[in-house]
């Protein structure tokens, strides 16, 4: 199976990548051929076998809810681009 | 020389007053400065801090109180993808190349209640993808054994730096391979534990059913010592196990009596290295002479490992590195488009090449009308290779195989075609998608001194048994002693 290059468009668009014309081109041959090796599961009947949802057969356990003391938000936003009020700053979400 | 001391030895020629922990820092300063340059194993080096540390460690060692921690003054470093608290973590990747964790990792700040120190921080293929540093944006880690070979990866900052005496131990991490593989590549020798056995808080995520934190050292002795303080229970990571941590101490004989070691066919495949299959079933003649015994046995869903973990690891890639657009981290691209173009063009442009593939091959295997048909599909797949090890453990104590197919491979031979890559971690894989823990370790070198390993695989929580084990097959070789550029006798020319 070959993925298309609006395929390609697609998935990257859902994965926020803004890729090169030569990427996307790449990464169509390069996924291809992944995705074929891949199926080669498609040998192996499953029907009745659970998904794997944690590899220890040990049960999460619960902790009280506790209230904690947290990072400073100062320290927090240090690594942000921008910011303004102790907030993150972004561009407007809806319509400008 | 004080930086060709183990680990061990360091901590009791530091409490002994044989050397001061300036002294001890000094040395690997000095042997850094000279070897960095061409091997490249850190991306950070801190080593003015360290200087720093060395002499407050000194102070506390001099004053003799039984309170001072135990690894105090011991120089390490750490892979550049576990937070120290102050210091830049990159990951690898140019979206982080300006961020300066506020916390450190569990793993790195149980080291620093222990007294360490930090030379710096480790190369690493980008988020840790990746089995030879070349992925790396800030260039490759080069093997010390051959300049023009790959570390492995993707902790091949941290096993080049051991194995040239930069250090003499560093953390690395194991989501596929990511600690043996570079053990293998550079004869250090490295523990990939039980999943949830180290916390996982202050990792930076790749695949967080995948993810541990382990040792690399130059023995299993330093390996084991080290391992003792990060081992545990945190309350910070959510699937961190409360499963009591053994001592692991290590017995002073090398006794394998009783132990029965399954050699799993699927590991021994055609148009594998010669000398690597030959080096390690050497390697289980020689536990056998110890008292153990070889028991063949089958892993049948071991071919189906490389998909199944192609398949996870970047689905949870793609979730995991979600968080980097710009917005809370690093640079930020598409000032004055809208909040899309922004999240696009930063993380189009900043991540690398293999990152976008994983985070693509994970979106797809995630995405409508695809998500049973590979996501659900290798987490049932999963289910049949970890049965596949519970069975095997009902006839053996331990697994013995190879790590990789070959010894170091040359810069540039996996470049253009991305499958050939991911197969390198064809035999390191399954343990990860099974969680169970796996040691590996020297066993030979083939015609080029290039080192060969081997992994002993074992139950979920069976590290003190791989570090018995490996100890014992220390105790009676001299593999795991050798230093690269020394090329005096041929271990192939010996056998043949």
């Amino acid at each position: 199976m070959k993925l298309s290059l609006e395929e390609v468009e697609h998935i990257a668009w859902l994965a926020r990548l803004e890729l090169t014309d030569e990427e996307k081109n790449q990464y169509a041959d390069q996924l291809s051929d992944i995705l074929d090796y891949a199926s080669r599961l498609n040998e192996l009947d499953t029907d009745t076998i659970p998904p794997t949802a944690r590899v220890l057969d040990q049960a999460l356990r619960l902790r009280e809810d506790q209230a904690r003391p947290g990072l400073p938000p100062e320290k927090i936003l240090e690594n942000a681009p921008q910011t303004q009020d102790e907030q993150f700053k972004v561009p407007p979400v809806l319509g400008n | 020389m004080l930086n060709q001391l183990t680990a061990c030895e360091a901590i009791q020629g530091l409490q002994q007053g044989d050397f001061s922990s300036c002294e001890l820092t000094r040395a690997y300063i000095s042997r850094i400065e000279t070897l960095e340059p061409n091997l490249h194993a850190f991306i950070t080096l801190t080593l003015e801090d360290a200087l720093v540390g060395a002499e407050a460690a000194d102070r506390l060692l001099r004053s003799k109180q039984e309170t001072t921690p135990p690894l105090t003054g011991l120089p390490l470093a750490m892979k550049d993808v576990l937070c120290l608290a102050g210091v830049r973590c990159t990951c690898g990747s140019k979206i982080l190349e300006n961020f300066i964790p506020p916390y450190s990792a569990t793993t790195v700040q149980r080291l620093l209640d222990a007294g360490i120190i930090s030379l710096g921080k480790t190369n690493t293929d980008e988020f840790a993808m990746g089995s030879s540093t070349e992925n790396s944006a800030y260039g490759p880690t080069h093997n010390p054994w051959n300049l023009d070979h790959v570390p492995g990866g993707s902790s091949g900052g941290s096993a080049a730096a051991v194995a040239a005496g930069l250090v003499p131990a560093a953390l690395g991490t194991d989501t596929g391979g990511s600690v043996r593989q570079p053990c293998s590549f550079c004869g250090t020798t490295g523990i990939k534990p039980t999943y949830g056995r180290t916390s996982r808080y202050g990792l930076v995520a790749y695949g967080s059913s995948l993810d541990t934190v382990g040792v690399i050292a130059r023995n299993v002795a330093d390996t084991a010592m080290l391992f003792q303080y990060i081992a545990g229970f945190d309350s910070l990571d959510a699937t961190s196990s409360q499963e009591p941590v053994l001592t692991y101490t290590l017995p002073e004989s090398p006794d394998m009596m009783g132990i029965r070691i399954g050699v799993p066919e699927e590991y021994f495949i055609p148009g594998m290295q010669p000398e690597v299959e030959v080096a390690v079933k050497i390697a289980i003649q020689h536990m056998e002479s110890l008292g153990a015994r070889a028991v063949p046995i089958h892993l049948p869903h071991t071919e189906y490992a490389l998909p199944v973990y192609y398949l996870i690891a970047p689905a949870e890639a793609s979730a995991n590195l979600a968080r980097y657009d710009g917005v809370r981290f690093g640079p930020r691209l598409g000032e004055g488009e809208d909040l899309w173009e922004l999240f696009s063009r930063t993380r189009g442009e900043l991540f690398g090449s293999e990152v976008k593939r994983r985070i693509m091959l994970g979106t797809y295997a995630l995405s409508t009308g695809y998500y049973d048909a590979y996501y659900a599909k290798a987490q049932k797949v999963r289910t049949l290779i970890k049965a596949d090890f519970t069975e095997a453990f009902q006839q053996v104590d331990m697994i013995a195989a190879p790590v990789a197919p070959s010894t170091a491979f040359k810069f540039g031979e996996h470049a253009d075609d991305p499958l050939a890559m991911y197969l390198e971690d064809v035999f390191t894989l399954p343990a990860n998608l099974a969680g169970i823990p796996a040691l590996a370790f020297p066993v030979g070198y083939d015609k080029l001194d290039l080192p060969i390993g081997m992994q002993l695989m074992g139950p979920h929580f069976s590290e003190k048994l791989l570090f018995r084990l490996g100890h014992a097959y220390q105790l009676t070789t001299d593999w795991h002693t050798r230093w690269p550029n020394k090329k005096d006798d041929y271990y192939w020319e010996e056998l043949v």
